[in-house]
């Protein structure tokens, strides 16, 4: 199940890491998947989720990429009826909690048209960490005696030569390219994330390439300034873009809320015309526009406005 | 090591929020003879130094001390009969004052007293335990003579055909971390580098917390991601300023270079060097009536300079 | 042509083998100095990594140790200790710098004791981050004073694997990264055989014959057919590498 342990290192033994800029158009930077890859996202959810990045390589027209996220929420249904991805890793794949089952999600699934590749929440999280500190499995107790475990055939275990316990081994996962949104990274590519870090840091390990999309790009002087905020180190990443509101219509910590309007106005589409009602959506907001400002454009500026408002509230007392 | 032990430790004790607040004096009343302690900070960088100290006046015995880079307390430990073994992957003075000959003197003649692991392996043991998992697999240490004598378990991984060591997990009875910031809960803010304290928090069945500063709980929840230890880890806090003296403290002081080099000095031109580090003691840790007597010893300007070289602002 | 001491000649080799844009681990002392003075020279992207966790800090004044807050200035971040050292176990390290306290024939260095662990002649302060970085970094370089008590035919502990037994017993045993690739000393630099992993003379000093090397080796050391000599230090080099440290606590004279 995973990759050639030896070719993993190779790739980033390989690949230049160096102290060098980064910063390029998500054009340029969405360039970096090729048709076949496993794309991670990181964010979970409706939380930070890389919605330029995905906008845009459906808008390039990438395919059969795998797709792995800690929790899938709307992007997962344009991802799936674009037919970028015909394999999804993930814990939970839903709108929300609010807004029901995605019946998008539903008719690929059951109809046999996709695999939804189903992890616990916490081992798809220790197989991200195993990809990132360089080990091809990391023992555990979660899944053990679930309906899960025998459902992953290729699942292990072990006795621990120690305890005698009995663990079982999740495989480490490491994705061909990460796409991670964030508030704040330098040119060379030191990531600092505000509020919740999700699995974004192992994600970043674990990943061949990684590409971040950020609200701000600050100085590499302003990171020194406060070292102790950087959670993704420049030597782990490719490509940096500056995307303000770049998680649009989620949201993005301490920024701006979800754009819970548009997200009703899409849930609306989806459940009430299945795959045609994505269909309709992504040649309306994904191919349409010309770019991601154009795209924000067709948002309602009170829209944003208040999910801004609301995003920055998390700062108060 | 007895992980369900460890694991109903945790289960059972009081890990609720509420003011923790303790004496230097009352915490380390928490740590038995022969309990397994593991102490935050690396080398010279943020040790604990108040609750060694502590340890020591109150002539624990016989403790292991796990410190993946160990110092010059490795000696007062040693001396002291607080320490009765040493889990670490370095042990000496500081590169730049030699082998320490005191850590020399106990490992050679009963080398049980130095346990060695890499720093890589000894890290693991201590992620391990902070997972709640009893090994956890790497390349490190494999195919050194590190691996044989520490009688780790090789496993071939089923997925990827690869040879691993196993590492087994580490869950030390208490850990001692020192904090830049705190809250009376428990809440640790660590700036700079945090070493190995979260991980160590974490595996631990107990902690205790010293403190440059405890701040009000409105101030770490307005920095939420700046806390590295949270409360229901925390067992005691205290608040000790210059509780890392003369070891450093990230963004608040330097170490007192010259009180550690006289100190190193000192015990290369001692004849008897256990008696000097026995001077040493009774000087700095029998004496004093309490810690603010003890930093009195190293006097004002040795406190002023490391201070003034160490600060950062802002922090 | 300028005086130098053995260790300023040594550094200024080690300096040279590092390149702009690497990753790299290095230890405190002679190895440290080399990588600052790389910055210096020709590698101002050289980015260093510290154990006690310091991401490419800009070092002004020269640290006593690579795990206090002088060894972190200005980093760009400062992870967790474990995570640092899981770097070099995913592949990002491209070199690991390190000092040896005893080397033999094949690259392994021992810095646990003299003598057998049971009953120690001298107990060596110990592995540290070294295992590690010689465990997992993609190649590993050595820098040492040259003398027979420190290059020995086999260590007396393996406490940093570089090709263990020679031959393939490091890929055999499941180690990755490539081992130890250069040992920079005062007297020239070695490298490894492709096959028998065993050290070989590849470049002598200015002044030095390989002679004088062999003798201070302890034990046969082969010599390359197209030994080369290494290029003196020259001024520039000598008085930017004078400038880190003033108070010669590493380049004094004699062995280091």
């Amino acid at each position: 199940m995973p990759r050639s342990y030896k070719e993993l290192r190779e790739v980033i033994e390989n690949k230049d890491r160096g102290l060098r800029e980064k910063v390029m158009s998500l054009t340029e930077a969405i360039h970096l998947i090729q048709d076949g890859d496993h794309v991670a996202a990181g964010g979970c959810h409706y939380s930070r989720t890389p919605m330029a990045a995905i906008w845009e390589l459906i808008r390039q027209k990438k395919k059969d990429l795998v797709y792995s996220r800690s929790i899938s929420s709307t992007e997962g249904d344009l991802l799936l009826v674009a037919e970028a991805t015909k394999h999804v890793i993930t814990s939970w794949f839903s709108p929300g909690v609010t807004w029901g089952v995605s019946r998008a999600m539903r008719h690929y699934i059951q109809e046999k048209l996709a695999i939804y590749e189903e992890w616990s929440h916490m081992s798809l999280g220790l197989r991200y960490r195993a990809g990132a500190m360089g080990i091809p499995f990391i023992p555990t107790r979660v899944m053990l005696g679930s309906d899960l475990f025998p459902r992953l055939p290729e699942l292990k275990e072990m006795e621990c030569p120690y305890t005698g316990e009995k663990l079982a081994l999740v495989p480490a996962l490491n994705p061909n390219v990460a796409i991670l949104h964030t508030q704040r990274c330098d040119p060379y590519g030191n990531v600092q994330s505000e509020g919740l870090p999700f699995m974004d840091q192992d994600i970043a390990g674990a990943s061949d390439k990684v590409i971040i999309t950020t609200e701000r790009i600050i100085s590499n002087d302003q990171v020194r300034r406060s070292p102790d905020r950087t959670s993704i180190p420049f030597f782990q990443v490719d490509a940096v873009v500056e995307v303000p509101y770049g998680c649009l219509p989620h949201e993005c910590y301490g920024y701006y809320e979800p754009d819970f309007s548009h997200m009703d106005y899409y849930v609306k589409l989806m459940m009430g015309k299945g795959p045609e009602g994505v269909k309709e959506y992504l040649d309306q907001y994904v191919y349409a526009p010309e770019s991601w400002t154009d795209y924000l454009e067709m948002l309602k500026f009170g829209d944003i406005l208040r999910a801004t408002t609301d995003g920055r509230s998390v700062y108060n007392d | 090591m007895d992980y369900r032990k460890a694991r109903q430790e945790i289960v059972e004790k009081n890990k609720g929020i509420r003011d923790k607040r303790t004496t230097l004096e009352e915490a380390v009343s928490m740590i038995n003879d022969k309990d397994h302690v593991a102490v935050g900070g690396l080398q010279y960088t943020r040790t604990p130094m108040g609750v060694l100290w502590e340890i020591i006046r109150q002539k624990k015995q016989d403790i292991t001390f796990y410190k993946p880079l160990m110092s010059f307390e490795g000696d007062w430990l040693f001396v002291s009969g607080a320490m009765g073994k040493a889990v670490t992957s370095w042990f000496s003075g500081g590169v730049t004052w030699g082998v320490s000959k005191i850590m020399r003197t106990f490992a050679e003649r009963d080398p049980s007293t130095f346990e060695e692991w890499s720093l890589l392996g000894l890290s693991l043991r201590f992620k391990a335990g902070a997972m709640g998992i009893p090994c956890i697999p790497t390349k490190t240490m494999l195919g050194s003579d590190l691996e044989k004598i520490r009688g780790l378990k090789r496993f071939t991984c089923p997925y990827s055909g690869e040879e691993m060591l196993l590492i087994p997990a580490v869950n030390p009875d208490v850990a001692i971390i020192h904090s830049q910031i705190a809250d009376k809960y428990g809440n640790a803010q660590i700036f700079g580098p945090p070493c190995l304290d979260i991980e160590t928090a974490k595996a631990a069945s107990k902690v205790i917390l010293t403190t440059e500063q405890i701040v009000d709980n409105e101030h770490i929840r307005d920095a939420p991601n700046s806390t590295n230890i949270p409360f229901f880890c925390v067992d005691a806090v205290v608040e000790l300023p210059f509780g890392c003296y003369p070891h450093e403290c990230y963004g608040r002081y330097e170490p007192a270079y010259e009180k550690l080099g006289e100190y190193g000095q000192g015990l290369l031109k001692a004849e008897d060097k256990i008696g000097f580090v026995q001077e040493y003691l009774d000087k700095y840790f029998y004496q004093p009536a309490d810690f603010p007597e003890y930093l009195d010893l190293f006097g004002v300007r040795s406190l002023v300079e490391a201070t003034r070289r160490g600060r950062i602002w802002p922090l | 042509m300028s005086d130098y001491n053995p260790a300023e000649l040594t550094v200024i080799m080690g300096s040279r083998a590092l390149q702009d844009g690497q990753i790299i681990f290095a230890g405190a002392g002679l190895p440290l100095l080399s990588a600052i003075h790389a910055q210096k020279m020709h590698a101002p992207s050289l980015a260093i990594l510290f154990e006690v966790g310091g991401v490419a800090p800009r070092i002004t004044s020269l640290p006593r140790s690579t795990n206090e807050a002088r060894s972190v200035r200005r980093s760009v971040a400062t992870p967790a200790t474990i995570d640092m050292m899981l770097y070099l176990q995913r592949g990002f390290v491209d070199v690991g710098f390190l000092g040896g306290a005893q080397i033999d024939r094949h690259g392994n260095i021992n810095s646990s004791c003299i003598g057998t662990l049971e009953k120690p002649k001298v107990r060596l302060p110990g592995s540290g981050g070294a295992n590690d970085i010689a465990s997992s970094a993609n190649r590993v370089f050595i820098i040492s004073y040259h003398e027979k008590r420190r290059f020995v035919e086999k260590v007396d502990f393996v406490t940093s694997p570089g090709f263990l037994e020679g031959g393939q017993a490091r890929e055999k045993t499941g180690l990755m990264g490539g081992g130890v690739e250069k040992v920079i000393t005062n007297l020239g630099i070695m490298e490894f055989d492709k096959n028998s992993r065993s050290m070989t003379l590849t470049a002598v000093h200015p002044g030095i014959t390989e002679e004088e090397v062999r003798e201070k080796t302890g034990f046969e050391l082969p010599v390359a057919e197209d030994l080369k000599t290494t290029t003196p230090p020259s001024e520039e080099e000598l008085r930017s590498l004078r400038a880190l440290d003033p108070e010669k606590r590493y380049l004094k004279a004699g062995d280091f």
